[in-house]
């Protein structure tokens, strides 16, 4: 996610900024201040740094080593003690490619039914739940950030109502929407069906979906909102006297202005749904074409953990490339915007 | 020339009340909005509640306010002879989510107010390190955390449950500490050694109390994140160290072999109830913290 920081000109160019426009006499205290500045900050950052590496890094790259290993324990085909050993990448070809080990100690392919024949139909289970859930939310979202913009009474009301979803554990809210979706439950009351929402693979989904949209869209438009209200009000009044329409003012003032803020609340919001678990293990269990790829990892640890290990990496590794190609094509640049535009406002 | 300005003016009459009549339709319009949303996300909750206090013969009846009102669920949540053990489940969140918050904020403090008021180089670097960490994927440290916990028999100690935690809780807290601290006006504290206050009383009558606020939102979002964790616990909590979420995920009921939903729902009633009114409580400093790490 620090993709487009180049740590070695933007700092710079931050540290420089206070003192900008006095002239070059003053850089010379600068850096002396600067350099005990930065021993300090290396005093207050170093420890949280440490601690991330111990409960972040070390368990990483341990993953790693462990995916490159067999797993122990009793060959599920063959019945023999496996006692581990170098494996080579044989962990991720059986996942990426779907090979499996033959009774014969050959490789073939996974049989349908077992976990190594799932991981592509999980990244797309996982994909589809994102672009599906991020798209709502970002719609729906955008729409009670507007609402949520307006002057009027009873807004605080408002406000506090959105933050309800928000606070319900995600636990929760699985376990209130498995209710609503029941056979006998209040969504086939109102709406006259009788779908067995968790009993197959089209309404799992939905229902599924509906629940994440519920929970996360208020977060999405509290986020947008923060975004709105950084417009100052003058330009509306400004392109509002030009004759601009309501949608002109949208397109071309609210969109771009909202854009960076609605950017990172996009990348938010998709790598928090590609690791999308709580809601299909509690409502379906992973059945019904719900196993997303956290649920596999769960799934396959209970298994052999050096499998697992290859495919939490390669997990990993694939929402990082979605964090970096939003970082870097997309414009999403949350190191920048959460640094509180370092290059506007730094003291 | 009296005609002209007569219907000069009623032209601007008429204008006005049309803008008038705009004006209105568009209000209107904001109220039916705002009450949608506010439906949206309070019906299923309030569902939750009416379920929570209704008699289980009674579980999928469609009235829709409070009919059968019993406390008969609450009862079977907190009942052991059930297999429920949601009081202990409840101590156990309270315990790991606090000890992970204030193991976050004693780290995250210090971080977040040399990365809110120092110039240092790798500053971007740190950020952006920190806002990827919080970002990062539970399930890819939950493999081997698992291996490395059951090696050394931590499976099932509350240590196994807060470590990992920290890892999301701690970029969180410091990424939203930066901002907030961002925001703070420390010119006071130099304003305040001008008028003759020691380092010491600067920081305890200008500082503490400026930072307070902050801190304590940083504090109740860390929390709340925390508290809802189910991923992590589901695989390395045992019986006797189960948070909330794992035993709600888990519950059972009177009758095996049939979904509790009742007693579901009266038990995420009580680990919802406290949540939703401190969030309601402290709702202005919440959002502030929820939103400062993304948009400022």
């Amino acid at each position: 996610m620090s993709a487009n920081v180049d740590p070695q000109a933007k700092p710079e160019t931050a540290v420089r900024k206070p003192d900008g426009g006095k002239g070059g006499s003053k850089e010379v205290g600068m850096d002396r201040k600067e350099k005990t500045q930065g021993r300090l900050a290396a005093l207050l950052i170093v420890p949280t740094l440490v601690v991330l590496a111990i409960v972040i890094l070390y368990p990483v790259i341990n993953a790693i080593i462990m995916s490159l290993e067999h797993d122990e324990g009793l060959d599920p085909v063959t019945g023999t003690f496996v006692a581990g050993g170098f494996a080579g990448i044989s962990n991720y070809t059986h996942w990426l490619f779907q090979q499996c080990t033959g009774p014969g100690g050959e490789t073939v392919s996974c049989p349908p039914g077992t976990l190594g024949a799932q991981f592509w139909s999980s990244t797309g289970v996982t994909f589809f739940f994102t672009v599906v859930t991020v798209f709502f939310e970002t719609l729906l979202g955008f729409w009670m950030a507007v609402i949520m913009a307006r002057a009027f009474k009873g807004r605080s009301i408002l406000r506090a109502a959105v933050l309800v979803p928000w606070a319900i554990p995600t636990a929760v809210t699985a376990k209130l929407w498995f209710f609503i979706f029941a056979f006998d439950g209040i969504a086939n009351t109102l709406f006259n069906t009788s779908i067995l929402w968790t009993g197959s693979e089209g309404p799992a989904r939905a229902a599924i979906i509906i629940a994440d949209v519920w929970k996360t869209t208020p977060f999405m438009a509290l986020l947008i909102l923060a975004g709105l209200q950084m417009i100052p009000a003058d330009i509306y009044e400004a392109a509002k006297v030009d004759g601009a329409s309501t949608w002109q003012r949208f397109r071309l003032i609210t969109l771009p202005l909202v854009k960076p803020a609605l950017m990172v609340a996009i990348l938010f919001r998709t790598l928090d749904a590609l690791r999308m678990y709580d809601l299909p293990a509690i409502m379906t269990g992973g059945a019904n074409g719900t196993t997303t790829l956290s649920i596999l990892v769960v799934n396959q640890i209970r298994i052999g953990f050096n499998s697992a290990a290859a495919l939490s990496t390669i997990t990993f590794i694939i929402i990082f490339i979605v964090a970096f190609i939003f970082v870097r094509f997309l414009g999403a640049n949350a190191v920048e915007t959460a640094s509180g535009g370092a290059r506007g406002k730094n003291k | 020339m009296s005609t002209m300005t007569e219907t000069a003016t009623a032209h601007a009459a008429a204008a006005k009340s049309v803008a008038r009549r705009r004006e209105r339709w568009a209000s209107s319009r904001t109220y039916i909005s705002a009450a949608i949303i506010v439906l949206w996300c309070l019906l299923p909750f309030y569902w939750m509640v009416v379920t929570a206090f209704r008699d289980v013969g009674y579980t999928f009846d469609p009235t829709p306010f409070f009919t059968h009102v019993t406390w008969d669920n609450f009862a079977t949540a907190f009942s052991s002879e059930m297999g429920n053990h949601l009081d202990r489940a409840l101590l156990n969140s309270l315990f790991i989510s606090g000890v992970t918050t204030i193991v976050a904020l004693l780290f995250g403090v210090f971080a977040a107010y040399a990365l809110a008021r120092l110039n240092f180089r790798g500053k971007f670097l740190v950020l952006g390190m920190i806002l990827g960490a919080s970002m990062f994927p539970g399930v890819a440290i939950v493999t081997p955390l698992f291996q490395l916990f059951t090696s050394i028999n931590w499976t099932g100690t509350y240590q196994a449950l807060i470590i990992p935690n920290i890892s999301f809780v701690l970029p969180l807290t410091v990424y939203t500490l930066t901002s907030f601290f961002r925001e703070m006006p420390w010119e006071l504290e130099e304003a305040a050694r001008i008028d003759g206050c020691t380092a010491g009383q600067a920081f305890r009558k200008v500082i503490l109390p400026l930072a307070a606020p902050a801190v304590f939102t940083t504090a109740i979002l860390a929390f709340i994140a925390a508290w809802n964790e189910y991923l992590i616990a589901s695989i390395l909590s045992s019986d006797a160290t189960q948070t909330v979420t794992v035993a709600i995920a888990g519950f059972t009921g009177s009758q095996p072999h049939q979904e509790p939903y009742t007693a579901v729902m009266a038990a995420g009633t009580v680990v919802t109830i406290p949540l939703v009114v401190l969030v309601l409580i402290f709702q202005r400093k919440i959002v502030a913290g929820l939103t400062a790490g993304a948009v400022k």
